[in-house]
């Protein structure tokens, strides 16, 4: 399934400078490590030990992840998926 | 090559004026100070001289790109911190940041959070010092991250606290007291005080629009300090938020956006539009200056109690920041030398039960909170499912030896209404929230009775009037002759006074 992947302002100099990328996967944890693979600095942001950062949110089609199924959460043709930083708000 | 020049400014009557030296950096980063960006040929930069002796913060072009691609306004001109900010570090790995609007690390997402020169501070901010300004959040400047005069917000805070004997008697203790910051200036709660820092740095970063997500109070806050200081706003608020509130933003002149969905898909949505446009919102990248606004109310709190500490603290709990950040007002004033004694305040967190993540964490051992995915309770103030202090208040919460409680819908009204009637301070449903949970917290055996305790109220509740709508019923009403009044009387078991 061709997805695509938002990339943070902040972190677009870690993807190429990319806006956004496409990768083709079938979960959500998939489509992240296909992006790794692509921009590795990209890896060691995002994940520690394998595990997603406690301050990074993922959301699909604007749905937050955690509500669905986590990294193994389905994804289809033409989704988008936004990487976001969680320190905001209050 | 790009040279820069450095200009010793005055740095306000307060602080230490001293010479320093010219110095050049080139692009190689030949110094570590957090400098300007190549790109960038003409510039002032303000420093103090705490701050030269700081050198292991990286230069500022290492970070360009990050910050520029998060605030490009910020990046046209601005001045590099002059106060007794050293700069910004990340709470998770440490990692040091240059003064930007920027609030989490590029390493790991971890907030992002100011740095202070406490050793410099000691014997520069004294309490006779203090004591000779006017009493508002401003007199603490040196602990707050400005370069300069604040420009936004110059009367906010000084808000009293209140010796609570009679709410004291309800709820069974024998030392209370109440921060009362539901008659802050000028929208009348305690995100005044966090905005007044929030705006005053946009306007020293250069940004010229402003915006925050928002459950209310901040919107109003943001919307009538922006118009004060001629920024234009952009509020995101759910699209359910009480009428008081949305017309306390509307009238500012703000631009007010509905969003149909919870405050956190607010939040959500907001930082992806700070990232598109670049604006300063107030608690997503201003959020690290943002948040030390709330150090006033704890600085306040031990000034009023004749610099010392309480042993105990009820705070309402949102977005969970405000219980840290009271914490590290304890911590700098003993850190420069203000209290005697190290704190140890036991500080507790009070959460709706409709909205309870931080709450849920510490009451079940949990590490960090579990988002609420639908928060459901009158009070939308602290309607925030996915706080991001969470982990940090559940945390502070723990080490501290305090704890946290949540309270329903019925008994946030009552502790309105205790309140209200005890103490004759009307708060908002926090307000409700941080009452009732209190008690709830002497009744289990939590607070002890007999120590004394400082409930933190944010809010005021002109604000939220619909949530005590069906709990007061309608005044008697009669005519103007003296015979229907005494008639009156004699069918009334108390005097009634509308």
């Amino acid at each position: 399934m061709a997805v695509k992947i938002q990339i943070p302002t902040p972190l677009r100099p870690h993807a190429g400078n990319l806006a956004s990328v496409e990768v083709i996967a079938i979960t959500v944890g998939e489509a992240l490590g296909e992006l790794c693979k692509l921009h590795p600095a990209m890896e060691q942001r995002l994940f520690d030990n394998g595990q997603l950062r406690r301050f990074v949110n993922i959301f699909i089609n604007d749905e937050d992840m955690r509500y669905l199924e986590n990294l193994a959460t389905p994804v289809k043709d033409g989704d988008e998926v936004a990487i976001i930083p969680a320190v905001a708000g209050g | 090559m790009s040279f820069l020049s450095r200009v010793a400014e005055g740095l306000g009557p307060s602080k230490p004026q001293q010479p320093v030296e010219a110095f050049t950096r080139n692009d190689a980063g030949a110094t570590s100070y957090p400098g300007l960006p190549g790109e960038i040929r003409s510039v002032v930069l303000t420093v103090c001289p705490f701050f030269i002796s700081k050198l292991k913060y990286p230069p500022l072009e290492k970070t360009t790109n990050f910050i520029a691609g998060y605030c490009p306004a910020y990046m046209e001109e601005r001045q590099v911190s002059s106060s007794f900010v050293k700069g910004m570090k990340c709470r998770l790995c440490g990692k040091l940041y240059p003064v930007t609007p920027v609030n989490f690390c590029q390493d790991d997402f971890g907030p992002l959070e100011i740095d202070y020169d406490y050793e410099g501070l000691k014997g520069v901010l004294t309490k006779e010092k203090l004591e000779a300004r006017t009493f508002n959040m401003w007199r603490y400047q040196e602990l707050l991250p400005i370069d300069g005069e604040p420009t936004v917000g110059l009367h906010v805070g000084g808000t009293p606290l209140i010796r609570a004997d009679r709410l004291a008697k309800e709820i069974g203790v024998k030392n209370l007291w109440i921060k009362n910051d539901a008659v802050n200036f000028p929208t009348l709660s305690f995100k005044d005080r966090v905005v007044a820092v929030a705006l005053s740095k946009a306007h020293e970063f250069g940004l010229k629009t402003v915006g925050c997500a928002s459950t209310g109070n901040l919107a109003n806050s943001v919307a009538a300090n922006a118009a004060a200081a001629g920024m234009q706003s952009y509020i995101f608020i759910p699209s359910d938020l009480e009428r008081a509130k949305v017309m306390g933003t509307s009238v500012y002149g703000a631009n007010v956006i509905k969003v149909r969905g919870t405050y956190d898909e607010v939040n959500r949505l907001c930082t992806q539009v700070a990232f598109k446009y670049g604006w300063g919102f107030v608690n997503i990248n201003l959020r690290p200056f943002y948040a030390e606004g709330s150090k006033s109310m704890g600085f306040e709190i031990a000034e009023q109690l004749g610099w010392r500490t309480p042993q105990h603290v009820v705070s309402p709990m949102a977005g969970g920041a405000l219980v840290g950040k009271v914490s590290k007002a304890f911590q700098e004033l003993y850190k420069i030398d203000l209290l005697k004694q190290e704190p140890s305040t036991k500080f507790y967190g009070a959460q709706a039960t409709g909205c309870n993540p931080i709450s849920g964490a510490v009451k079940n051992g949990w590490e960090s909170h579990r988002p609420v995915r639908k928060p459901n309770t009158i009070c939308k103030s602290l309607a925030i499912g996915d706080p991001a202090d969470g982990y940090f208040a559940a945390k502070l919460i723990r080490e501290s030896g305090g704890w946290a409680e949540d309270v329903t819908d019925d008994e946030i009204r009552e502790g309105m209404l205790l309140l209200a009637k005890t103490e004759g301070v009307f708060a908002e449903t926090a307000g409700g929230v941080t009452v009732a949970t209190a008690r709830k917290l002497v009744e289990q055996g939590r607070i002890p009775k007999n120590e004394e305790i400082v409930l933190l109220i944010t809010g005021n509740g002109l604000k939220t009037q619909d949530s005590l709508a069906t709990q007061l019923g309608e005044p008697v009403t009669i005519g103007t002759s003296l015979d229907e009044f005494v008639a009156t009387m004699e069918n009334t078991q108390e005097p009634v006074l509308a």
